[in-house]
């Protein structure tokens, strides 16, 4: 067992390896095999990310990190003393994102076998999806900014090969598909820059980007109390959580090998030349061999002044910035205000990887990456002040939003804009343990959620194809339409448009169930996953403003109680446009229940999404905690974020928030109850004088698109207009290419052809050639063809030879 | 009576200019071949009255060598001045100068 954190290479490794295979093979291995490698690839990865929680469970929760053997020393620089190396961190958050990473995503790959069926790139999906996995591992594994970063650009490159994967749609739908892949490309580079910068500042301030080294201790406050419970002994009997591997045992000897900070006391023992020193905090090491966070803590206790290039600034302005620069990625990739009009157009892509790119997976990342670094959110209040503001107005916008949308998908990715919009806040408010709780939770109810609302589009389609097939031509074959489901046969008809379908409940029971069990779950209804997030990240935010008296509290937990009602509300409203009362049209009568291979995945995740839950159930709750165990997830996960903690439960806000809901539900029913209103294509809101306004400043997405469009897309294609037609073309090309260079050029080259190349090299060239032509005419002359000249030539040179040859002779004679 | 050496040599001399004036004078192709001959026999004189004089036998040996490379090369030049004959119409060497530069 001591062995299992090694494969955390591995994880990425195979579906790379299956990427790889479906990328340059997949065309010719067909589709049974190519979706068989993805999803077994991505099924190996989930039993790895098991073992790896199974070893975190053995050893007592501490991180090992891990430095694989190839990429020893990944970038090194000697000159700047620049070592980034690729190490892996295995700790109980890296451990969580793996596990729902992994396993969501086995699910999505299977549910996508018959989702994707009979797609031309049927491969190329499944390759995107490999790489996608192989990424996000490498973004949550990375024990560096910089290995997360990598992850980080890997899947926000996959994100956009999904997004734009029907780019070649019939009737401009492939343009706006493509369009939308480009949307997301360019908001997510605007957040990147922050990431960049965040990373750059860290590096100089640090002179690291590295977590933790693998001798440190993340929790110190955990690991003191630890170690003095052990040493009581028998007064660890509350403490179940604590009980294996209490302590931090260090064996010497494997420190500088990455593989210390294992807390096994069994471990120690075998290390019997060396005496296991136990430490409890870090102070033994120097500063400038902790990771980023253990050196800020040192660098704030010291009060430090930093100097990057010619700007000093105390330490506490320097880490304002760098957070609020990795905010601004945040807001890129986790699609928070100011940057989240990509998420809603992300749609635009395959559903199943909608449900794992952009509402299970990746746009948590920044939620990941804000938690990883709770040091210095906790140490930066002006920063965490911005992420709270941020958070909680993206989740109330996203939420209003999404009030007036009849695209099914497009309420869905509100919703996620919104539920970010929860955990970002909560990170904000200094609640790190509830966001990645609620992250946990969303991931499965949403995932499920989008799956759900696959598997009502692809009906939809079959039964469009199915009403189509009977009305044109008896001679037609309507077996041959069931196939090919993603084919150019768009017309006017929208499969995703709310209004379009009804009365599904009774055609896809299943899909059905499993929706109403999200949507409870993402409403907040007990004893459903989300409830209990939702309401530890209100609870939590309760404290920090009445309690802690921090504004960011009061105001956090105000907008986040109306966005929670906002969402009980839009996911009742789509329960009822799409399952309950009549269906709107023959394509809504004609729709079909999904195959199994797409059932199962919902059923699964629709058992995470009601027991997910309550492997955080607060204490003293109807006596859960005495089944559960409470707050085992926080528990855990204080080993790997230092500042966690766990949070008080209250029944009051959760009763109050449970009412908010189940009161705008009730509300949502009576309202879109009406049919005949929806079956004019009106929305109910939209017809009462009070609320019309609101709903047609929601139905234009509050006109946060089109200001986007008017204050930067419009200027942007003014200016590229002027560049390309008055700079580039007029100048660069008529004035400088056609009047400077090229007359200029031929002037040069009329100057220089008549009297150098005619004149002194032609006249070179061809005065040698007159030369030989001259000699050689003269040599001709004596070829007189006379044979008498030749034998008089013959004969003189016979004398002349004889002359030579007796001169001598007699000479001497 | 002993004739001189020098007798022979004179003669040799005389007939071997008179051969080659024949060549290079002559245009008739047989003419000159006939001057050819006149100047080998001219030297193979020459040879035998030097190998007499001194008493060596060994010019006299080279003669008969000279005698039948140039019957060989009588055989050769008739057939060529023939080919001439077959192709000109001619054995006017002076008509035979295809070969001016």
């Amino acid at each position: 067992m001591e062995y299992y954190p090694q494969l955390v290479s591995l994880i990425i490794l195979i579906p790379s390896i299956g990427a790889f295979i479906n990328l340059f093979w997949g065309a010719r291995i067909g589709e049974k095999w190519v979706g068989t490698v993805a999803t077994v690839a991505s099924a190996l990865s989930f039993v790895i990310a098991v073992l790896l929680y199974v070893y975190l469970e053995g050893s007592g929760y501490e991180a090992v990190v891990i430095n694989p053997p190839i990429f020893d020393g990944w970038i090194q620089i000697p000159a700047g003393e620049v070592v980034i190396p690729w190490q892996q961190r295995v700790d109980t958050l890296s451990s969580t994102m793996m596990l729902i990473i992994t396993g969501i995503g086995t699910l999505i790959h299977v549910y996508s076998m018959s989702y994707m069926h009979g797609d031309a790139r049927y491969h190329r999906y499944f390759a995107y999806l490999n790489m996608f996995l192989a990424f996000m591992l490498v973004l949550v594994t990375g024990n560096n900014f910089v290995m997360m970063f990598v992850g980080w650009e890997g899947v926000g490159l996959c994100s956009f090969l999904l997004i734009g994967f029907w780019f070649d749609k019939a009737h401009g739908a492939g343009w706006r598909n493509s369009m939308a892949a480009r949307k997301a490309m360019l908001l997510n580079r605007i957040g990147d820059f922050g990431v960049v910068m965040s990373v750059l500042i860290m590096f100089w301030t640090f002179g690291t980007t590295d977590y933790f080294r693998p001798a440190e201790i993340v929790n110190v406050h955990l690991a003191e109390e630890n170690a003095g419970v052990h040493s009581e002994d028998g007064a660890a009997a509350g403490e179940e959580a604590h009980k294996p591997g209490d302590g931090i045992i260090l064996a010497q000897e494997g420190e500088g090998e990455g593989e210390a900070a294992e807390g096994e006391e069994a471990h120690g023992d075998d290390h019997s030349s060396a005496p296991a020193v136990v430490y409890t905090n870090n102070d033994h090491i120097p500063t400038e061999q902790l990771g980023v966070f253990g050196q800020a803590e040192r660098f704030l206790d010291e009060g430090r002044d930093i100097t990057i290039g010619p700007i000093t600034m105390p330490f506490t302005t320097w880490l304002t910035i760098m957070t609020l620069f990795l905010v601004l990625g945040v807001a890129g990739k986790s699609a928070q205000i100011p940057l989240f009009t990509w998420l809603p157009d992300a749609m635009a892509g395959p559903t199943p990887a909608s449900a794992l790119i952009h509402a299970a997976t990746m746009v948590t990342a920044g939620v990941y990456i804000m938690v990883r670094s709770n040091v210095l959110f906790y140490y930066a209040p002006l920063t965490s002040f911005i992420v709270a503001m941020i958070g909680a107005l993206t989740a109330l916008v996203a939420g209003f939003i999404a009030l007036g949308q009849w695209d099914i998908k497009r309420v869905l990715a509100y919703s996620t804009v919104s539920q970010l919009g929860f955990m970002v806040a909560s990170v904000g408010i200094g609640a790190y343990a509830p966001a990645i709780f609620h992250l946990v939770t969303h991931a499965f109810f949403k995932a499920l959620l989008f799956l759900g609302s696959g598997s009502v589009i692809h009906a939809m389609e079959h039964g469009h194809h199915h009403v189509h097939a009977h009305k044109h031509g008896q001679d037609d074959e309507h077996g041959e339409h069931h196939d090919d489901h993603h084919d150019e046969h768009e017309e006017a008809f929208d499969p995703q448009d709310m209004r379009n379908m009804g009365g599904l409940r009774r055609r896809m029971p299943i899909t059905f169930i499993t929706y109403l069990i999200a949507t409870l779950a993402l409403a907040g209804i007990f004893p459903f996953a989300g409830f209990w997030s939702k309401d530890e990240i209100l609870a939590d935010s309760w404290v920090a403003g009445f309690e802690n008296n921090n504004l960011a509290g009061y105001i956090v937990f105000a907008i986040l109680l109306i966005a929670a009602a906002f969402t009980a509300f839009y996911m009742w409203r789509q329960i009822v446009l799409v399952f309950f009362g009549r269906p709107r049209t023959e394509a809504a009568e004609h729709a079909p229940e999904s195959a199994r291979m797409m059932t199962i995945p919902l059923v699964i995740l629709a058992f995470f999404s009601v027991f997910v839950g309550f492997m955080n159930t607060p204490s003293y709750v109807l006596g859960l905690d005495n089944i559960f165990g409470a707050h085992l997830f926080t528990d855990r996960l204080e080993y790997s974020v230092s500042k966690a903690h766990v949070g008080e439960f209250n029944l009051l806000i959760a009763l109050g928030a449970t009412a908010l809901a189940l009161g705008a539900m009730f509300l949502a029913h009576n309202i879109y109850r009406r049919a005949s209103i929806i079956e004019a294509r009106r929305d109910p809101l939209e017809l009462l004088p009070s609320t019309a306004p609101f709903w047609s400043i929601a139905n234009a997405r509050m006109y946060w698109d089109a200001f986007y469009e008017r204050v930067f897309g419009r200027p942007f294609t003014r200016i590229a207009h002027f560049l390309s037609e008055v700079v580039d073309w007029r100048f660069l090309h008529d004035y400088v290419h056609d009047s400077v260079i090229w007359k200029g050029f031929n002037a040069a080259a009329q100057g220089l052809s008549k009297p150098v190349d005619l004149g002194v090299i032609d006249g070179a060239v061809n005065g040698v050639g007159r030369l030989f032509r001259w000699l050689s005419g003269q040599m001709r002359q004596i070829q007189t063809g006379y044979v008498r000249t030749y034998a008089l030539s013959l004969l003189v040179g016979v004398v002349l030879v004889i002359l030579v040859i007796l001169l001598p002779l007699l000479q001497r004679g | 009576m002993v004739v001189q050496t020098e007798s022979f040599v004179m003669l040799s001399i005389v007939l071997f200019v008179l051969g080659a004036m024949g060549v290079l004078l002559r245009r008739n192709a047989i003419l000159v071949f006939m001057s050819v001959e006149l100047m080998l026999n001219a030297a193979n004189l020459a040879l035998v009255a030097f190998a007499r004089h001194w008493g060596n036998e060994t010019g006299s040996l080279f003669v008969f060598f000279v005698i039948t490379v140039a019957a060989a090369e009588v055989a050769v030049g008739l057939a060529l001045i023939v080919a001439i004959f077959r192709s000109k119409r001619s054995i006017n060497i002076d008509e035979l100068h295809e070969m001016k530069g």
